[in-house]
């Protein structure tokens, strides 16, 4: 069954990408759709159906070479069971949705066939998404990692007339592959260590590796904080965390869709999934995690920052995304991986659902995507109202505080980072940088539906009156993921942060009693959390995620001070209330607060300038040697000393042969005896005289 | 005794009394009527002796007190000689019974230099070496004066004959040399005063005169400055001929002097082989640019081609012999299809030799062009071709021997000489139109063994034919 889900994308894809033309466009498209649907049917009965423990599939023997021996494997457990859902279901409805959005787009002619081509893409990248979080080992899941970041490229690029499409396209790839070079280090430094790639063998050697030192560069470091480092340093690339964010916003210049799927659901999760794939050897590396901690935290803080002035509709959400994802390794960093996976699930089916809204919003104002010229589109676009109303509910957290899990999903997730966060570092930086970014979150997720949906109407009348609810085909899928936002994080509550005993139980590990003495600890540490019952047992591997005994994180998450416990809630209100006073009640009080505050107003909107400074430090620099080395380098060195080798030289000497050649036979009687003389002479001196 | 000596040569007896009764037989009847019969029988004859050595021949056989040595060595290079001398002298009937040149002294001369040819492979004494040499040469001056009533034709002979009796005079020089130095004229026996201990300067006088010889007859730098003005004047099937079976003999006999003599002083002759090697492929390469008549081309493509072949014979290993004679068998294989090629060229019936006159010949026979353009991309040695992997041997076969010099030079050469070859294919595809246009060939046999040539030189990539086994194997019995 996990084949069928793994393959049948790809089936998808090639019948789609090059079968259209025997098929149909249409036919070649409701195959991949099926495809997809069918693949998510099972991933659902999967993750029902699994009971934790770990199972591996070979599919066949991929890579034989020294002591490098690889399968190509599916690992099931409850990580890729999660994973198979997220990204089977928002694949299937994308797939679903795009028959709606990608109708009739004005970047191609009539009659230009370009949908099962856009189908295939998807199809493509779902398949090397599953190829991903299936993987048995690194460098399957190093292949996924490519795969899907070819996937995403095609796919940003997908309007290759647009110059800014491309351009965006090769930024992500081109940042992406600063990530993979620290990811690639990293694989390669535990095949030194461990000698395989096999996630078996090296969650079994993590505590060895914690005990090893490793040279690198110009000193020692010890392997295991190396090592992860490294990993996450390929997790910031994909996951555009901090430094490596730049090509996350640019992407969206690809079709909605696209960013519902790769740039918001599923690919750049794929950091996280690393992290927490990783976790065995995560926990031994102390360091690392605090580092990973403390750049999720200041990437929450500075995406989310970011995302309060900006105007297009899709780079809110964007960097919307980005703040979240800084949530989810917040998480990670702190220990709580199941936590991360929790707020990676929930976060999934809200953000697809902003998208694929936010994309339905753009469809019904003929691809306007500034939201100035939006307002007042309640009544024009009830349904995808009411769905990026729940979206919006749920990404700000909406539920009834103190009760944990009674709200919408992003209620119950993103409080238990939060609330981990502050376990983890009681008023640390991380904890207060998430409930800052709280708070902007709910500013800049009501300012984007005050601007859109209430208010008057701005910008072109005529488009303002064309204004149509979408279709069915888009509503549909809007209205699944509104369940999912509503009622996941609920549902699945104790499973992802419940009780320890559950949460270990759920990812197919084994929990004990605690040691008397790490109660002790606890209890001094955290008073309130002194009823410690139980810890993981599981060995490193043995479980989807590994939690160290020592590791309480999960347990005294529960037990933070109440006041801690609100503060996510009372970041939402003071959040919502600004934007209504902003963007109802006075809408004159952005524009003049951004003329007071002109330069930190200008700071928000070009993004902290990082671009700017990329330009200065990396891209002009890169430029320029390129040019030195192609008009300098190439062109006058190597060309011309070829040039005139080849044009000056050489007919030179041909000349002089020529001449030589002169036809007279005592010419050549002549050149014989000076031959042989010259030879008589060398032989004498060289190897005569010995 | 003697019955036993006979029956080792046995092939070179029966042609040599074949050519002379054939001769005497013509001379009395009917003459030049004979003649396209007499090359018929001569080419059925030299492949019959060719299977019969081939398939026949085994183990070592020495006649005559060792002055003749029947070995695989030689084996190997008498096929060659005779299949690519057969070649030759089928694709020369229809060009010369148009012209009027075909005499049937013609095919009776090349059967006797053929003989010499073979005579030269197997020789196992300075005398033996020397009447091999003067056989072939002999038989050659006049063939190359063939056209006696064409200036150029006769001044080819004429240069030739001086030339090559100069280059007669080194050669028993350092034969006296030799003789005088070691006190026997066996290359057995002046192995084994080589062997002892030293070398003297006087016998490294004598190898050095000796090497100077046969590298006239290879046409190796400096010595070959007669190559370029016989191959033009001669009438295009003698130059075929010259260019393919006398190199093979001659590159044959250079092995076995070098190593059934001389096979101790390695060290010494080694350096000034690669040196004769290294001038060759640079001078072959360069001059050629400037040549626009095909024929004086392809003087200085073999004279480049010599080169390679040498830097095999500079390693002085059997690696190096067996490559030599991989690049031989190779080299002769494409010259004969690039000479079909060139014999078919014509215009209103009159040969034609410049390269210019193949403009654009890809839009009017394009398999001819397309075969032309194998064997020119082969000859330059552009992979994945066989000419490529000729010249991969001899250039593994020097590196191994520690000559990574020469090998490098062999490379930067083979750049150099790629250009002309590429030029001759960039005027055929790319040229000018131009309405001085070729005849259309009609012969059937240039046609084959121009397509013959070019689909072994596609086809021969998978296992080189077998020959590599079979060359290494002859190697093998040259050097132990």
């Amino acid at each position: 069954m996990e084949t069928l889900i793994l393959f049948s994308p790809l089936v998808g894809a090639i019948l789609c990408g090059f079968g259209w033309k025997f098929i149909g466009e249409t036919a070649a498209m409701w195959v991949a759709t099926g495809l997809l649907f069918f693949a998510c049917v099972l991933s659902w009965i999967v993750f029902l159906t699994h009971d934790g423990v770990t199972e591996t599939i070979n599919i066949l023997r991929w890579i034989e070479s020294g002591t490098l021996s690889t399968e190509w494997a599916i690992r099931l457990d409850r990580l890729t069971a999660i994973m198979l859902i997220v990204v089977t279901t928002v694949s299937a409805l994308v797939h679903l949705y795009s028959f709606g959005y990608m109708d009739h787009d004005p970047q191609w002619k009539e009659g230009e066939s370009y949908k099962p081509r856009f189908f295939a893409y998807l199809s493509f990248f779902t398949f090397a998404m599953l190829m991903l979080v299936t993987s048995d080992n690194l460098v399957q899941m190093f292949f996924g990692w490519e795969g899907v970041g070819v996937a995403s490229y095609l796919l940003i690029g997908f309007y290759y007339r647009k110059p800014s499409a491309n351009a965006a396209a090769i930024k992500a790839f081109v940042v992406n592959r600063v990530g993979d070079f620290g990811f690639a280090l990293g694989i390669f430094a535990l095949f030194f260590l461990v000698d395989s790639i096999r996630f078996d063998d090296i969650f079994a050697a993590a505590p060895t590796l914690a005990e090893t030192q490793l040279t690198f560069l110009w000193t020692e470091w010890n392997a295991a904080n190396l090592i992860a480092f490294l990993l996450f340093i390929g997790a910031m690339g994909k996951s555009a965390q901090l430094f490596l964010h730049t090509w996350l916003p640019d992407a969206m210049e690809g079709p909605t869709p696209v960013s519902a799927l790769i740039h918001a659901a599923t690919m750049v999760t794929a950091g996280v999934f690393l992290v927490c794939r990783m976790s065995p050897l995560m926990e031994f590396a102390p360091e690392a995690m605090a580092f990973v901690t403390f750049l999720g935290a200041s990437t929450a803080f500075f995406a989310a920052t970011v995302g309060l002035v900006q105007n297009d509709i899709k780079r809110v959400i964007a960097y919307s995304t980005c703040s979240q994802l800084g949530y989810m390794f917040v998480a990670a960093g702190v220990g709580v991986y199941s936590v991360a996976m929790f707020h990676l699930f929930t976060h999934a089916f809200f953000k697809a659902m902003l998208f694929l809204g936010a994309g339905s919003v753009i469809h019904a104002m003929h691809h306007e995507q500034d939201m100035r010229n939006y307002g007042g589109l309640r009544k024009k676009i009830p349904y995808t109202f009411w769905a990026m109303m729940i979206g919006t509910l749920a990404i700000t957290g909406v539920g009834i505080p103190l009760t944990g899990w009674i709200g919408f999903a992003g209620f119950a997730s993103k409080d238990a980072v939060i609330e981990s966060a502050y376990a983890a570092g009681p008023m640390g930086y991380a904890f207060w940088m998430l409930v800052i970014a709280a708070l902007f979150t709910s500013f800049y997720s009501w300012r984007l539906m005050f601007l859109t949906f209430y208010g008057k109407p701005r910008g072109d009348k005529h488009t303002h009156e064309h204004a149509h609810e979408s279709p069915k085909v888009m509503l549909i899928p809007l209205g699944v993921l509104a369940i999912g936002s509503i009622f996941a994080g609920a549902i699945w509550y104790s499973s992802f942060f419940g009780k320890t005993n559950e949460v270990v139980k759920f990812f197919g590990g084994a929990y004990g009693e605690p040691t008397a003495e790490l109660v002790e600890q606890v209890a001094e540490r955290s008073p309130k959390a002194s009823e410690l019952h139980y810890v993981m047992e599981s060995a490193p591997g043995e479980a989807a995620i590994y939690i160290a005994p020592e590791n309480t994180i999960l347990h005294e998450a529960h037990y933070v001070p109440t006041w801690v416990k609100l503060s996510p809630f009372i970041a939402m209100l003071i959040g919502l209330g600004t934007a209504y006073v902003f963007y109802i009640r006075d809408p004159s009080i952005p524009k003049r607060l951004a003329e007071n505050q002109r330069p930190l107003y200008q700071f928000l909107l070009n993004k902290w300038y990082f671009d700017e400074i990329y330009d200065f430090l990396f891209v002009q620099p890169a430029k320029s040697l390129g040019n030195l080395l192609w008009k300098r380098g190439d062109g006058n060195v190597i060309d011309g000393s070829i040039n005139g080798v080849a044009m000056g030289f050489i007919p030179m000497l041909t000349r002089l042969a020529g001449r030589a050649q002169s036809g007279y036979i005592f010419t050549y009687a002549f050149f014989m005896v000076i031959g042989i003389a010259a030879l008589i002479t060398w032989m004498t001196l060289s190897g005569g005289v010995e | 005794m003697l019955g036993s000596d006979l029956t080792v040569i046995l092939p070179e007896i029966i042609l040599a009394v074949y050519a002379m009764l054939a001769l005497i037989g013509a001379v009395y009847t009917i003459k030049d009527g004979a003649a396209s019969m007499l090359v018929w029988i001569t080419s059925a004859l030299f492949l019959a002796v060719a299977v019969w050595i081939g398939l026949n021949g085994a183990g070592t056989n020495v006649a005559f007190n060792g002055m003749f040595v029947d070995d695989g060595f030689a084996r190997f290079s008498k096929v060659v000689i005779l299949v690519s001398a057969a070649a030759v002298l089928l694709m020369s009937e229809g060009y010369m019974a148009r012209r009027g040149l075909l005499k049937f002294e013609y095919p009776l001369l090349i059967a006797l230099a053929v003989v010499g040819m073979m005579m030269m492979v197997s020789a196992g004494d300075l005398m033996a070496l020397y009447m091999g040499v003067e056989l072939q040469s002999l038989s050659l001056y006049v063939v190359a004066a063939l056209r006696r009533d064409s200036l150029k034709s006769t001044e080819a002979g004429l240069k030739y004959f001086v030339l090559g009796a100069l280059s007669s005079g080194l050669l028993l020089y350092g034969a006296s040399l030799v003789y005088g130095y070691s006190g026997t004229t066996l290359f057995s026996g002046i192995i084994q005063t080589a062997s002892e201990g030293q070398v003297s300067l006087g016998l490294l006088f004598g190898l050095v005169f000796l090497i100077s010889g046969l590298a006239f007859k290879v046409s190796a730098v400096p010595f070959h400055m007669w190559t370029p003005d016989v191959y033009e004047g001669s009438p295009t099937p003698v130059t075929a001929f010259f260019a393919t079976a006398p190199k093979v003999a001659a590159m044959a006999l250079f092995a076995r002097v070098l190593h059934d003599a001389f096979g101790d002083a390695v060290r010494d002759w080694s350096q000034v082989i690669a040196l004769l090697s290294v001038l060759s492929m640079f001078l072959g390469a360069i001059a050629a640019i400037g040549q626009r008549d095909i024929k004086r081309l392809m003087a200085f493509s073999s004279i480049a081609h010599m080169g390679y072949a040498l830097m095999g014979l500079a390693a002085g290993t059997a690696f190096g012999v067996q490559a030599m004679l991989i690049y031989m068998a190779i080299y002769v294989t494409m010259n004969v299809g690039t000479f079909a090629f060139i014999l078919s060229m014509s215009r209103d019936g009159q040969p034609v030799s410049n390269i210019g006159s193949l403009n654009m010949y890809s839009k009017r026979e394009p398999g001819k062009a397309l075969a032309m353009l194998v064997l020119l991309f082969s000859l330059a040695g552009v992979p994945p071709l066989v000419g490529f992997f000729g010249k991969l041997y001899v250039l593994r076969a020097a590196y191994e021997a520690g000559l990574a010099w020469l090998a490098i030079a062999g490379v930067i050469a083979s750049v150099i000489g790629a250009f002309y070859y590429l030029r001759i294919v960039f005027y055929m595809y790319f040229g000018e139109e131009r309405d001085d246009a070729l005849d259309k060939g009609r012969s059937p046999i240039l046609y084959g063994m121009l397509m013959a040539s070019a689909i072994i030189m596609v086809a021969g990539v998978v296992n080189l034919f077998g020959i590599e086994s079979v060359a290494a194997a002859a190697a093998a019995t040259l050097v132990e």
